[in-house]
């Protein structure tokens, strides 16, 4: 999934500072996995700001609603009466939720209250750890199901750097050395002939580094 | 000759080769390149030129190749992949071997989060394997990386490292082995301060034959002070006995004891069967490289013919 998390309260507040009545929009997929910006969140979001503006004796109006994703143009159809009465959205989205709001409404402000992080998963209740960096080109067979492109600070191809130590990253002794999990993997599948083959450069051109994605899948079209 | 380099021709020549580290500085100017050059020149067979080392800016080391040749030494220019993608890294190459340039050391890099610019945002295009052999098909096959050909060839003496201590202990013959498939000429070691270790490494090297293939340096730093061994024993990827600390903290002359430390390290290497030579690291102490060479024995350099053959 991909992992969000919320911006300071005063960052929000400060993109919101003109506004007099806003939208906040959460998403009920991936954020509110980890808990960044489901119904829950919008509710706290929307009473905090609320409360800041008392403070500073001005009133906010707010309103919440958390559709079944943000990511998808049908879901957003809900948002449609409401935004007509707000100065601006605010989206609980990801990086993706936003832009489709934006999209939709092209004159409408719309501003996030998440840093979009990365694509991972849940390791432990409030922990969730990156796994994925969407290269573009999967190498998981070759590396025995661990990512060195985003797990090893380097995205090294061929083995571990010079800072690998008592299976640890150089760049933090809390980071695991992912290229150590590699080994130990493969050694354990009696694949470690895969570690000792050369991995030539990467074509980063399937990556972001070619341009803007798009995925076709023509029978799934209309 | 792959090059024709000095330090090749020292190396083939079946000479104990010596090479010493001059770290470029944060400023403009030439001046402490060129002072350290002329001090150590007659002490070394070639004198390495780090590439913005533990991620801070420095000058290029590219441009501090070129001050070493004009003080009238042989440069091995470091080259790491964290700051150029393969557009930029080949093209360098082709510079400095237009520059006279005979000799590269392919590394990784420090991470940036130990730099100067912890808010940079990172390449690592290629892994050093991946550089060691884009240099080597550029020399021998005149190729760049994406098959094209090229006229002139850089004539380049390929230098890669090698970490003993790093982990899994076990893995690191094999990336040396990956390193020499994939072209490397020669190895300078990381720091050794455990030579035990560093033996048990090399046995693992001659099993493989790899001592026969690449010429090994051992990497070595002599050491100012306590203070500064015990902050290089937590750099990952460094290994010191606790003896060593011992006795530099027990040193009534922190100097004199560093050199000695250093020297003995050399005098345990040259023991060790496949041990090429001897990488001096003297980190913002360049001025002790002479006295070290010559307390190890491995003073005056030989000479080398000097026809690039």
């Amino acid at each position: 999934m991909i992992v969000a998390e919320q911006k300071p309260l005063a960052e929000i507040a400060e993109m919101v500072k003109d506004a007099e009545r806003v939208l906040i929009v959460g998403c009920s997929e991936c954020v509110t996995v980890c808990q960044a910006g489901g119904e829950k969140q919008v509710g706290i979001l929307g009473t905090a700001l609320g409360m800041m503006r008392k403070k500073e004796g001005r009133e906010l109006q707010w309103e919440g609603v958390t559709p079944v994703r943000q990511c998808e143009p049908e879901y957003l159809e809900v948002l449609d009466k409401k935004v007509k009465d707000v100065d601006c959205v605010v989206s609980m989205g990801c990086g993706v939720g936003v832009q489709f709001i934006a999209e939709r409404y092209p004159g409408l402000w719309v501003v996030p209250a998440l840093n979009t992080k990365f694509g991972g998963g849940t390791v432990e209740a409030g922990v969730w750890e990156e796994r994925c960096g969407f290269c573009g080109e999967c190498i998981l067979h070759k590396t025995g199901g661990i990512c060195p492109i985003i797990r090893c600070s380097k995205s090294l191809l061929n083995g571990p750097c010079g800072g690998s130590q008592d299976g640890k990253c150089e760049i933090d002794s809390e980071v695991d050395c992912a290229w150590q999990l590699i080994y130990d993997r493969l050694k354990g599948l009696d694949r470690l002939e895969l570690m000792y083959a050369y991995t030539p450069p990467k074509d980063w051109s399937r990556a972001r580094d070619g341009g803007p994605r798009k995925v076709v899948k023509e029978e799934a079209r209309i | 000759m792959k090059s024709g380099s000095k330090l090749e021709r020292v190396l083939a020549g079946g000479h104990f080769a010596v090479t010493a580290e001059v770290g470029p500085p944060k400023s403009a100017s030439s001046k402490g390149i060129v002072k350290h050059t002329e001090h150590m020149k007659d002490h070394v067979d070639a004198v390495n030129l780090t590439d913005n080392q533990t991620a801070i800016v420095r000058l290029s080391s590219v441009a501090a190749a070129v001050h070493v040749m004009r003080a009238g030494a042989e440069p091995v220019m470091q080259m790491t992949c964290r700051d150029r993608n393969r557009i930029a890294i080949q093209s360098d190459i082709l510079g400095a071997a237009s520059l006279g340039v005979r000799n590269i050391l392919c590394l990784t890099g420090d991470h940036q989060s130990f730099g100067n610019h912890p808010t940079a945002k990172n390449v690592f295009d290629l892994d050093s394997i991946q550089l060691i052999r884009a240099v080597k098909d550029m020399r021998d096959e005149k190729k760049f990386i994406c098959g094209e050909e090229m006229r002139v060839a850089p004539r380049m003496f390929i230098g890669a490292a090698a970490n003993p201590f790093g982990d899994p202990f076990e893995y690191r013959v094999m990336r040396l082995a990956k390193k020499v498939e994939a072209g490397a000429d020669f190895i300078q070691t990381q720091a050794i301060f455990d030579v035990e270790r560093f033996a048990k490494w090399m046995e693992a090297v001659r099993d493989m034959g790899l001592h026969e293939r690449v010429y090994i340096m051992g990497g070595v730093i002599p050491v100012k002070s306590y203070g500064a061994m015990r902050y290089m024993s937590t750099v990952p990827g460094m290994r010191i006995p606790k003896q060593l600390l011992d006795r530099m903290k027990a040193a009534e002359d922190p100097k004199e004891e560093g050199v000695k430390i250093c020297v003995e390290i050399i005098e345990q290497l040259r023991q060790i069967e496949g041990v090429k030579g001897v990488h001096i690291m003297a980190v913002y102490w360049e001025e002790i490289v002479p006295t070290i060479v010559e307390r190890a024995g491995l003073y005056p350099r030989p000479e080398v013919d000097d026809a690039v053959g």
